[in-house]
């Protein structure tokens, strides 16, 4: 940096050689603000471009816009569909469950098969083939396989799969494999989150599934695309009333189709997080820019009465500042800016595979560019403008001098005791931080600020753990969810119990309804489980199991909250299978969910209010883990076995679920937390180190080694470091209280719990970085140049 | 103080030490140079100075800026490092020490005045010369020192609540109280007023009278050497002329 090879005005070349001088701390204040861009561009980025992929996909593929189930309806309602207000295309077609049989795999696989015409122009839910060729209407023994299934098991082309539908085996060729906007993500039935390789989907040709379910010249399901402006909450009513001969279990806006709420609420989780998130980061690493410009330009005292005595006024000194504040952060904006730009694409990238979108739109983000270069600049120029005023105030001579000693006074009460306790490297050290309180909180709120976002990041991997120990080990302690495809009686139940290896069977019965409360529906189902169930239990928040009172309902605390309800209120309920009944039950309880919306009857107390006695639509079981392979393989032979679920497999697909999706987001958030936190850290010790070099200097001179003087230097930083870690932890907790709140959906709610290892983290990370932060400026000290530093003039 | 530390590759060395004999001698020095930087933009602040300083001498070094006196006072005070040469104190080559040993020269035996003071502003008068009597071996009393300076009654007092002249006297007090077999004082009267900076040297002056202190005292007021008992002369980097004062005049005497 000897030469410089534009021409600059001297002012400039001090510039650049003042900026070349703190590099190592200038790097360390542009990660922070980095940091905080990084994350606003990134999410920002990622979440417009999912978005418009889903968009752009849904209308590509014309995604339904409503969907409405029937028993069986002839084929001449849809003219009737049609004709209704608001209908712009409508749709027939007949779908079902069933069970894949894979020879390698030992437990039954759900499916799901729908109907396809390939000849169609422009099908509702069309489908985007990926390898292979469309099926051929005139054969009916072809298949279209959904590609992530496929590759779970390498089916392709040419491989034949052997389907049980409605109790007969039927044999299917694969022709191709294909991707569908309505199956982004395939839950399988009773599982809580997706998984490719526990739930098949097929399409196939009308024809063959007609014959299959017995529904020749009728459809069991109508897709519809609505024309602008109509009015869907009419349309739906319509609907209802004109299928409710057929036995429509009641018809949905696209909003509740189960996989675009699963990747909206998942959107909308990563939305949250971003726009919660980033404000905070960004806030926090502002925060800091603005201490650190602050203080760095109050090191440069000497310096500004030098170049004021040359004769620049105040003006060029303050601009030359501002110059040298918003390099920082402009270099900052920009880093921040670009690296969010690509960790934005990398990250949408992922999630198109996660989400299986067979294309990615990236929607760069311009929009935060200037905001970013203005949220910097402002914050550098009111950093350095404070500073600077207070310098340019000086006369020159006066700023040239070393400062006078700045004053200070003994400790009293019990610091003086303290003190008297102390050597005087430690007194200096206890001083210097009851001298000027002010600064020593800004550090100690600085630190602390970063380290409460590594704390609620904490707080928030804590709270999935949770989430997961509580679904699967203390709701559900089964081994086997076996989901039926209608309600069934217990004779079914008497069946599985009676299986070799099955050591207990526990019915319940899940009812599709609309509740409705005042002006509010909403449409969801009533669990009815039976007297003191063991394997799948209510439990309220203390995870106690909650007992259910007679004739009554318990309502998850979000449902409640959706409906408007309290204790004691009567719920009307509209029933939407078997004879669809009209009821109104008493709320009895609250139950706090974690997952989902539930609501819970005792199956008794269900099966009467049905009709329909000894009812049920599943079964949990428990299994002697040695006669697996027994259970699973009498568990195909199981007519109207819709679904068997492996909870251990569950477990761990949720697991890794939330490590691959949500994670991703989750470690690259954690890991700006942790730059923020080494890079406030830093910092503040260079600055320390800077404002101290005289004071450092003399004690060499004065005979104390490195160590001892490191020791006067770094004393305070840890003083301050451990100062910070309480107020590091009620950060985390205010933090993570409220976006813990704040990212709550209708399908996951996010427990606020405070686990000791979240504060311990923090103090961890905060540590960490002190001690490498010390180490970097023991460096520093032990090249303090005795001879010119004690002139200090330079 | 560590053991001697000769560098095995300078037997003629070993031998001048030795035949000086340890004890007549503070410093004796050969050829130092210093050269700041390299190339054509080198600066030689040292041409090659040789001396020799008595024990328990007042040496005043006299010279314009840049003539390299401060440089030369910071190699013998082990804050700095010497680009050629051999420097002795006491017979010990102070040129082959490591930064260690040089650490310990400073603790044990110097004592340093500086022009701006170097007051521990968050320390009082007596917990700044507590700061060097924590760390020295054979330390005197504290107050012994402070009312050596004449400062007894400001003992509780910050540098902030003293004058320019008030903080030279802790400064010194802080230097001596050690009890440091050589004392350094760079520029002690520089930034104080003329009545003050001649109080600032009477105190110097029977510390060297009474405790035997060898004193070397930078000064740009030739007038100073009027109190010495050796004048150094410095110019371009080199020694132009040492004069032995044989009619030293007190302190009191002199006037800027």
């Amino acid at each position: 940096m000897k030469r410089l090879p534009v021409h600059l005005s001297p002012l400039d070349r001090k510039l650049v050689r003042d900026l070349w001088r703190i590099k190592g701390q200038a790097a360390a204040i542009i990660f922070v603000i980095a940091s905080g861009i990084a994350l606003l561009v990134m999410s920002r980025g990622m979440i417009m471009s999912l978005e418009e992929t889903m968009r752009a996909y849904y209308e590509r593929y014309r995604f339904a816009d409503i969907y409405a189930p029937v028993k069986r309806a002839p084929d001449h309602l849809l003219s009737d569909i049609r004709a209704l207000d608001g209908v712009a295309d409508v749709q027939g077609r007949v779908q079902g469950g069933g069970l894949v049989d894979l020879p390698e795999v030992a437990a039954p696989i759900s499916a799901r098969i729908v109907s396809f015409d390939p000849d169609a122009r422009a099908p509702i839910n069309g489908v985007y083939l990926a390898e292979g060729r469309m099926i051929d209407s005139s054969r009916g023994d072809e298949v279209l396989l959904l590609e992530s299934f496929a590759l779970e098991y390498d089916l392709g082309p040419g491989d034949t799969i052997a389907i049980t539908m409605n109790g007969a085996q039927h044999e299917f060729d694969i022709v191709g494999l294909a991707m569908a906007p309505e199956f982004i993500y395939t839950i399988p039935p009773g599982e809580l989150v997706p998984d490719p390789a526990r739930f098949a989907i097929l399409w196939a040709g009308e024809e063959a599934l007609e014959a299959a379910y017995d529904l020749d010249g009728a459809f069991n399901e109508a897709l519809l695309k609505i024309s602008r402006g109509a009015d869907e909450q009419q349309l739906l009513d319509a609907l209802d009333r004109l299928l409710a001969p057929y036995g429509a279990v009641g018809a949905y806006a696209r909003e509740d189709q189960i996989s675009n709420k699963f990747l909206t609420e998942e959107l909308k989780q990563l939305d949250t997080m971003g726009r919660v998130m980033t404000p905070i980061f960004l806030g926090v690493s502002i925060f800091l820019l603005n201490i650190v410009i602050t203080r760095l330009v109050q090191t440069e005292r000497e310096q500004i009465g030098l170049v004021k005595a040359f004769g620049y006024s105040n003006a060029d000194v303050g601009a030359h500042y501002l110059k040298f504040t918003a390099v920082i952060a402009v270099a900052g904006a920009l880093v921040g800016w670009l690296g969010g730009q690509w960790l934005g694409r990398g990250m949408a990238g992922l999630y198109q595979e996660y989400y299986q979108f067979p294309f990615l739109v990236f929607v760069p983000e311009f929009g935060t560019l200037a905001l970013s270069l203005i949220i910097c600049i402002a914050s550098a120029a009111l950093g350095a403008f404070v500073a600077v005023r207070s310098a340019v105030a000086l006369s020159p001579a006066v700023a040239m001098r070393p400062p006078a000693p700045p004053k200070y006074g003994r400790g009293d009460g019990v610091m003086r005791g303290l003190e008297r306790m102390l050597d005087q490297p430690s007194r200096m050290i206890l001083r210097r931080i009851a001298r000027q309180p002010g600064r020593a909180a800004l550090t100690v709120i600085g630190i602390g600020a970063a380290m409460g976002l590594t704390v609620m990041m904490r707080f928030n991997i804590n709270a999935t753990d949770y989430m997961l120990d509580v679904s699967f080990n203390v709701v559900d302690r089964s081994d086997i969810l076996v989901t039926f495809v209608e309600p069934l009686s217990d004779k079914t139940l008497f069946e599985l119990s009676s299986i070799d290896g099955v050591t207990y069977a526990e019915p319940f019965r899940s009812s599709p309804v609309m509740f409705a409360n005042e002006r509010i529906d909403y449409l969801g189902s009533i669990t009815g489980l039976p007297d003191n169930p063991i394997l799948n239990r209510a439990v309220d928040s203390d995870l106690n199991t909650v007992d259910i009172p007679g004739e009554g309902i318990v309502l998850s605390e979000q449902l409640a909250e959706i409906l408007n309800v309290s204790m004691g209120d009567v719920l009307a309920v509209e029933v939407r299978e078997g004879r669809r009944p009209d009821l109104e039950i008493p709320v009895v309880g609250f139950v706090e969910a974690l997952i989902g919306t539930p609501a819970y009857m005792t199956l008794d107390a269900l099966n009467r209010q049905l009709y329909e006695p000894q009812r049920a639509t599943g079964a949990y079981l428990k299994i002697d883990p040695l006669k697996s392979e027994e259970v699973y393989n009498a568990l195909k032979d199981i007519p109207l076995v819709a679904g068997v679920s492996l909870r251990r497999e569950s477990y761990q697909k949720f697991d890794q679920m939330i490590e691959e999706g949500m994670g991703v987001f989750r470690t690259t958030m954690m890991i700006f937390s942790i730059v923020i936190a080494a890079g406030v850290v830093y910092n503040g010790a260079r600055i320390a180190f800077m404002e101290r070099e005289r004071d450092l200097a003399s004690l060499r001179v004065l005979g104390f080694t490195k160590i001892e003087t490191g020791y006067v230097l770094l004393g305070e930083l840890a003083i301050l470091a451990i100062l910070a870690i309480p107020v590091g932890s009620l950060f985390g907790y205010v933090l993570w209280s409220y976006l813990a709140g704040a990212m709550s959906t209708e399908l996951y709610q996010i427990p606020t719990i405070f686990r000791e290892d979240g504060f311990g983290h923090g103090a961890i990370i905060i540590f960490a970085s002190t001690a490498i932060a010390g180490a970097l400026v023991m460096r520093d000290v032990a090249k303090i140049d005795m001879a010119t530093a004690l002139k200090a003039r330079d | 103080m560590t053991q001697l530390q000769y560098s095995s590759g300078r037997p003629a060395a070993r031998g001048a030490a030795l035949a000086d004999g340890a004890g007549s001698l503070a410093f004796r020095t050969e050829g130092i140079s210093k050269v700041y930087g390299e190339g054509p933009a080198a600066v030689h602040a040292l041409r090659g100075v040789d001396l020799e300083i008595p024990n328990g001498e007042l040496v005043v070094l006299l010279g314009a800026s840049g003539s390299g006196k401060s440089t030369l006072l910071n190699i013998l005070g082990g804050i700095d490092r010497a680009s050629g040469g051999t420097a002795w104190f006491r017979g010990e080559d102070l040129t082959a020490m490591s930064d260690k040993a040089l650490t310990a020269y400073r603790r044990r035996h110097v004592g340093f005045v500086f022009q701006f003071y170097n007051l521990m502003p968050s320390l009082t008068a007596h917990e700044n010369v507590d700061l060097v009597a924590e760390i020295a071996p054979d330390p005197m009393p504290t107050m012994e020192a402070l009312t050596l300076v004449g400062l007894k009654e400001r003992a509780t007092h910050f540098p902030s609540e003293l004058s320019g002249g008030e903080q030279q006297r802790v400064a010194i007090a802080r230097a001596v109280a050690k009890n440091p077999t050589v004392l350094f004082c760079d520029e002690p009267t520089g930034a104080l007023d003329s009545k003050t900076g001649v109080g600032v040297l009477k105190v110097l002056q029977n510390l060297n009278t009474e405790l035997g202190t060898t004193t070397l005292v930078i000064t740009h007021a030739a007038a100073t050497a009027a109190m010495a008992d050796r004048v150094i002369h410095f110019a371009d980097g080199r020694i132009r002329e040492v004069v032995v004062n044989d009619h030293k005049i007190s302190a009191e005497e002199i006037s800027w």
